[in-house]
């Protein structure tokens, strides 16, 4: 019989301590309000809220979601309440949970960011600023910002001299080389990335011979895209030294634990928690289960241990 | 109202086809994890066994006994996820998530009830299910269940708690023609309870509007989450939203079932 022994679960992002490095992906746990009545939120290392904008936003048409094979697409279109209504009402809800907070910053224009930024900068709840420029779903800004290695250094130094939180620039692997861009935003500033955003997709149906989304395209995520995100989490640890948070299809703590050893500090969980809502609390026992079995006192030594 | 929604491992009772691709299955939900009572109008999360599908079917409620825990979902078999889920035999397992989303104003609806008010309920298609639980918990109402042959699943349970009548597109049973063409042989409802394809709720709308009646449609469309984070499932809606703060409001979470003034369909 084997003594049981502690395991240190917590994680350093950007100054930041969590409890664990285990949060939900931006977009798939709104601000955790809905969730709030099946879980212990205050389990999770950091709830990370849908993106928010300047001013409320719409989103696209519906159809917006829909099932492939092991995994979704959507095409939401970041709607959102905007800025004012969400410090109002999400982040006075968050107020009661003790874990950390990461808001997520969307923008059609580099004006829309800075304002989102300057609005939370004395919000004392916001622990981190997440810089989504990496959805494919919005035709203006978004995607622009983060598929070009310049436009992305750019909006980092200018979010940078106004942010008062840590930064995570949010990348999208709708590029040709993760490491370049993941450069960019570390010599933009950033405190840490977080990858991988949605994939580009498309879904046909073929008895009515159309798109079967409303946007045409969609970003695919879920389990499908895992050994993608994995690969793209490896060559940014590769080329940076700031943390990495990663997600793409985590369900399990060994799925997590894939992207731990490939070099994340922390990771997230998005369209699985849509499968099952406590898919975190699953992965969060897990992770501690394995350190347990591997002799291994803190979780953060695992951080890319595997390499060429 | 609603107890604490979580993801429910629920033991199949009975599976079997009752019309051409319309499933029944019948789900026991676990002690202690019973929902008290079931709006209709209500739906689930039912997740299909294979790990491929990873996202829930929204199904809404047939029927529930809230003593034995059972829940009555009748389903159209369209992709390969409800073929899965037609296929479960007794005494195997299946995930459901909810009771979920707003049924029916049902306070409302006795009220009217008591007061006189004549009242239709409207099922088309695979829209026809959720009206029978509707009628069960608001007997002496009319209903109106537009078929497209003359295979009238589930007519005679209706006929135990409601006037009922059938439109069929052939003609094969009933009025030949669409639900719209029964409720013009009669005075116009005061109050009308709708489910079934966009086009049939539309043309209810309208009708409702000219006959200066009441409507509650019950909404469709693609969900992910069902709880109303992941903001698939909206509707255009006539004024800003409460949650939104624009013209948009969550179907599973808002609705599914919207006073018809209220949405633009």
């Amino acid at each position: 019989m084997t003594m049981k022994q502690n395991v240190d679960l917590r994680v350093k992002i950007a100054g930041v301590e969590l409890k664990n490095p285990v949060m939900p992906a931006s977009g798939t746990f709104g601000s955790g309000l809905e969730y709030a009545q099946m879980m212990d939120l205050s389990r999770l290392g950091a709830i990370v809220t849908k993106g928010v904008s300047n001013v409320p936003w719409a989103g696209n048409d519906v159809p917006r979601v829909t099932e492939v094979a092991a995994g979704m697409l959507n095409a939401i279109g970041l709607q959102n309440p905007g800025v004012d209504v969400f410090i109002r009402r999400d982040l006075a809800f968050l107020k009661q949970i003790d874990t950390k907070v990461i808001v997520n910053v969307c923008g059609k224009s580099e004006e829309d960011y800075l304002e989102v930024v300057e609005r939370l900068s004395d919000e004392d709840r916001v622990d981190l600023l997440e810089i989504n420029v990496s959805c494919p779903n919005v035709k203006e800004g978004a995607i622009a910002f983060g598929q070009n290695p310049d436009s992305l250094f750019h909006i980092t130094q200018e979010i940078k001299k106004k942010a008062k939180q840590p930064v995570i620039m949010k990348l999208t692997p709708n590029v040709t080389s993760i490491a370049q861009t993941a450069r960019a935003a570390e010599a933009g500033g950033a405190d840490a990335i977080s990858l991988i955003n949605t994939i580009t997709g498309m879904k046909i149906d073929v008895e009515r011979q159309r798109f079967v989304l409303a946007n045409r395209t969609g970003g695919l995520s879920g389990p499908a895209i895992r050994p993608v995100a994995v690969r793209m989490v490896y060559e940014a640890a590769q080329a940076v030294s700031i943390p990495i948070i990663g997600m793409g299809g985590i369900g399990s703590a060994e799925d997590a634990l894939e992207f731990i050893l490939a070099g994340a500090s922390a990771v997230a969980v998005g369209a699985m928690n849509f499968h099952d809502p406590l898919t975190m609390l699953h992965v969060i026992d897990g992770l501690e289960d394995y350190c347990r079995r591997h002799g291994i006192e803190r979780i953060s030594e695992l951080t890319g241990a595997v390499h060429a | 109202m609603s107890s604490a929604v979580r993801k429910t491992s629920t033991l199949v009772q009975s599976a079997r086809m009752i019309s051409e691709n319309i499933c029944e299955l019948v789900l026991v939900y676990p002690a202690g994890e019973r929902p008290e009572e079931a709006v209709p109008g209500q739906f689930v999360m039912i997740y299909p066994n294979d790990g491929a599908h990873m996202l829930g079917r929204p199904i809404s409620v047939c029927g529930y006994d809230p003593l034995a825990g059972a829940l009555r979902l009748v389903f159209r078999t369209a992709g390969a996820g409800t073929k899965e889920l037609a296929a479960l035999q007794p005494g195997e397992h299946v995930d459901v998530l909810g009771l979920l989303g707003n049924g029916y104003p049902m306070e409302e609806l006795r009220t009217r009830k008591s007061e006189g008010a004549k009242i239709a309920l409207i099922g088309g298609g695979i829209g026809i299910p959720p009206m029978l639980e509707l009628a069960r918990q608001l007997p002496g109402c009319h209903a109106v269940l537009g078929y497209r042959t003359n295979d009238l699943f589930l007519y005679g349970e209706f006929e135990e708690y409601a006037v009922t009548a059938a439109a069929t597109e052939d003609g094969s049973a009933g009025t030949k023609g669409t639900v719209l063409d029964v409720l013009k042989q009669d005075k116009a409802p005061d109050l009308i309870c709708a489910c079934g394809p966009l086009p049939m709720l539309r043309a209810i709308k309208q009708y409702a509007e000219e006959n200066g009646a009441a409507a509650f449609l019950s909404l469709e469309e693609r969900m992910a989450c069902g709880v109303g984070v992941c903001l698939g499932c909206v509707c255009t809606t006539t004024h800003k939203d409460e949650h939104s703060q624009v013209h948009r409001a969550r179907v599973c979470t808002e609705g599914p079932v919207f006073r018809a003034e209220d949405v633009a369909i």
